[in-house]
């Protein structure tokens, strides 16, 4: 993909050192450079980590150091519709939900790319690490980072071919130690902004303290049952626990004890022992496919249930355009409802979806 | 960058014949307006005689005018001067101000009731944003010591009657301090027809560089010094004169007198045909303050249903730098607490913006400006939000 350099491109900046070096390149590669920060929603008295002031000082200081305009944009209340809302919602009907995925979907590749165009932009740039691919004939790809540490294409199967075909990754082709290295030759700062890929709208707070707030039915204490009915203590709140989980139950038992499921209508949290965890088959919603079409027939294809989980061989089958089936090659314990499954085949990203509540 | 500047209000570029006037005072002139040797002397003679340059066009004797840091500086020292001084001797205790002053004349007047006891009432304004003199005479109470109306506003260019409000406070023997920074660039000052104590300038809003102010303090007005120290400036301001900086804002300020009238004739009809043009062409628009008594570069308005921080931005991006009285580079909009004041809803209040006109700005920059504004206003109403 070449677009036609002079065009003008819209960099997400955070000032951190990713998408600084993925500005610069742009710049450097005769690309009218416009880089811009939202401004994102956040608990009250806290600074939303996206764009904290010392986050929007930074990026400023480096825009200027670019010699490139830099605007913050407020995207507040479409943020607290679309990414905080379905959040508590998701905690209020027991699934873990993943905000970063519907932020990149509703406000990255949505509210901020048409606020990109209006600014004249053609392209919307950010410093995440995945690349795009296109040939002459066929769809836009999305592939894999180079970088296999610091791949993002978990957050970013939610794009279509009309966002993909609209976006630029600048770092497609490097590791995050060229980064670094890029940074130290533009003469821009290095330091790492705290990763994205984090509850940012509830500040330095715990998310469980938000939750008490905002979703009160989500963090209330109830019994701990395990799958003979037998009770086993209490829990603080079904928010506190995912699917898996064995850390923090304070239980004292024989043998080690996991959260097997989450009894909703009862508030109350069923444990048991790790050979009930598995589970071979599990159906997601909402799925993207990053070709745009779903396969007629079921495809092998590796899946990631969590962003730093590895990968696992499976058969996915769609039953409709946006619905699939999984069938696991071998079990999974931790298969979280509300977190993401994403596809792959080798490098290629070939989409993903909201792993579905049984 | 070839973006066109419409934000003359914000600060002006300094000319070339002040940066030129400013030269010898870095290197060759640099003496401590207060050493006794030649070097001193000649840095004094500089100092004074910028100081007369002041005293000269705005009616007051060279000894009631200090030069300060900027325009905030000068606010500052004028209300928390009079404020401590008239504690001390006096015993008055009540400051009525505007409320939609300057935030450098708000937030220190706040500040002196927050902290240090003072009572500040707030005078009424009316839709364009006008204090009324009658209303000023009916707020003045026994303890009344000071009261501080802009000359212009910085957000809608009104023009407030500062000499009848003046002669009320004169009457009754209570200060009256006006914040001119606005007005520096535009309006002949006469201290004497506008009846006031206490004036503040800011060199960079008229083409003089940023750093510098200066105060009108009329003889016989009690202030406490802020800036305490050395004994320069009258004792009212210590700290060692900034001497090139003062040079270049006499000669802007000489430049203001001497090209005043070529300068209104070019920027007037300019600014009343963007007026015109926006009205007429973009639907829901207001124009906002004044629509004579304003400032005669300063057009604003509001534009109903526009999100004006963006608005601001993507006239950026096509090359136009104006300002926003909601905008903030932080992208946290709030509704101008101005335009809140006169009343505005937040639909409107949030799609506010400001264009100032400067000595070099021309007619084709109107223009292309008028050609790309209409087409942004209606992209940013089509955005969802």
């Amino acid at each position: 993909m070449t677009p036609p350099p002079s065009a003008r491109v819209i960099v997400g900046m955070s000032g951190g050192v990713d998408s600084s070096v993925a500005a610069a390149l742009l710049k450097d590669q005769g690309y009218d450079v416009i880089g811009m920060m939202l401004r994102l929603w956040s608990d009250t008295g806290t600074h939303n980590r996206c764009c904290a002031p010392d986050a929007q000082q930074e990026a400023r200081y480096i825009a200027g150091l670019l010699d490139i305009p830099f605007y913050v944009i407020d995207a507040q209340d479409h943020f607290y519709q679309q990414v905080v809302i379905p959040f508590i919602n998701g905690y209020t009907q027991g699934i873990t939900p993943n905000p970063c995925l519907n932020c990149n979907r509703f406000v990255r590749w949505d509210f901020l790319l048409e606020r990109a165009k209006a600014l004249g932009a053609d392209y919307l740039a950010t410093g995440h690490y995945a690349r795009i691919q296109n040939t002459a004939a066929g769809p836009y790809q999305l592939l894999k980072s180079r970088d296999a540490d610091k791949d993002q294409t978990y957050f970013l199967h939610v794009l279509t071919q009309n966002k993909l075909s609209q976006t630029i990754f600048p770092l497609a082709n490097l590791t995050k130690k060229q980064v670094r290295k890029l940074a130290e030759e533009y003469a821009l700062p290095v330091a790492d902004r705290p990763d994205s890929q984090d509850l940012c709208f509830v500040g330095q707070g715990d998310y469980r303290d938000f939750l008490r707030k905002s979703s009160p039915s989500s963090m209330k204490p109830g019994p701990i049952i395990d799958l003979d009915g037998k009770s086993r203590g209490e829990h603080p709140g079904l928010a506190d626990f995912t699917i898996g989980q064995r850390k923090k139950l304070g239980i004292s038992s024989p043998e080690p004890l996991y959260v097997i499921r989450k009894d909703l209508k009862n508030n109350t949290l069923i444990v048991g022992s790790r050979e009930y965890l598995g589970q071979g088959k599990f159906y997601v919603d909402n799925v993207n496919w990053i070709s745009g079409e779903a396969p007629a027939d079921p495809i092998p294809a590796n899946v990631k249930i969590r962003y730093k989980s590895r990968e696992v061989p499976s058969v996915i089958t769609a039953t409709n355009s946006n619905t699939v089936s999984i069938q696991l090659d071998s079990p999974l314990a931790d298969i979280t409802p509300g977190q993401a499954a994403v596809f792959y085949q080798d490098d290629f990203c070939l989409g993903g979806g909201i792993i579905r509540s049984e | 960058m070839n973006n066109i500047y419409l934000d003359y209000a914000a600060t002006t570029p300094v000319d070339e014949r002040v940066t030129a006037a400013m030269q010898p005072y870095f290197t060759q002139v640099f003496g401590n307006p207060s050493s006794l040797h030649r070097f001193g002397q000649q840095a004094e003679s500089a100092l004074e005689k910028s100081r007369r340059v002041l005293a000269g066009f705005l009616g007051a004797k060279p000894s009631e005018i200090i030069f300060t840091s900027c325009g905030s500086e000068s606010d500052n020292l004028a209300i928390k001067g009079a404020a401590f001084a008239a504690r001390q001797q006096s015993r008055a205790n009540h400051l009525l101000i505007s409320p939609i002053e300057h935030p450098a004349v708000l937030n220190t007047a706040n500040q002196l009731a927050d902290l240090h006891g003072f009572d500040l009432s707030f005078l009424p304004v009316d839709k364009y944003g006008r204090v009324s003199p009658t209303e000023v005479q009916k707020n003045l109470r026994e303890d009344t010591f000071l009261v501080s109306v802009m000359d212009a506003n910085n957000e809608i260019g009104t023009i407030n009657p500062i000499a009848e409000i003046g002669g009320i406070c004169r009457e009754r023997g209570i200060y009256l301090h006006t914040d001119a920074v606005q007005s520096g660039a535009h309006s002949p000052l006469d201290v004497n027809s506008l009846n006031v104590d206490l004036l503040s300038l800011g060199a960079h809003k008229f083409y003089g560089p940023k750093g510098v102010g200066a105060l009108y303090i009329r003889s016989g007005t009690d202030l406490s010094p802020m800036l305490t120290g050395g004994s320069q400036e009258f004792g009212q301001r210590a700290a060692t004169e900034n001497v090139p900086l003062i040079a270049g804002m006499a000669a802007a300020f000489e430049l203001v007198q001497v090209e005043h009238d070529q300068r209104t004739n070019h920027i007037l009809p300019l600014r009343d045909y963007l007026i015109k043009q926006i009205l007429t062409k973009i639907p829901s628009s207001q124009l906002t303050g004044h629509p004579e008594e304003r400032l005669v570069n300063h057009a604003s308005f509001v534009f109903e249903g526009v999100d004006g921080n963006l608005l601001i931005s993507i006239l950026d991006g096509t090359g136009f730098a104006c300002s926003s009285g909601s905008a903030c580079k932080t992208g946290d909009p709030e509704p101008s607490s101005v335009l809140t004041h006169l009343g505005y809803s937040p639909s409107w209040a949030l799609g506010s913006l400001r264009v100032t006109l400067g000595k070099d700005t021309t007619a084709e920059d109107i223009d292309s400006f008028l050609n790309v504004l209409p087409g942004c206003i209606h992209q940013v109403r089509e955005l969802k939000s």
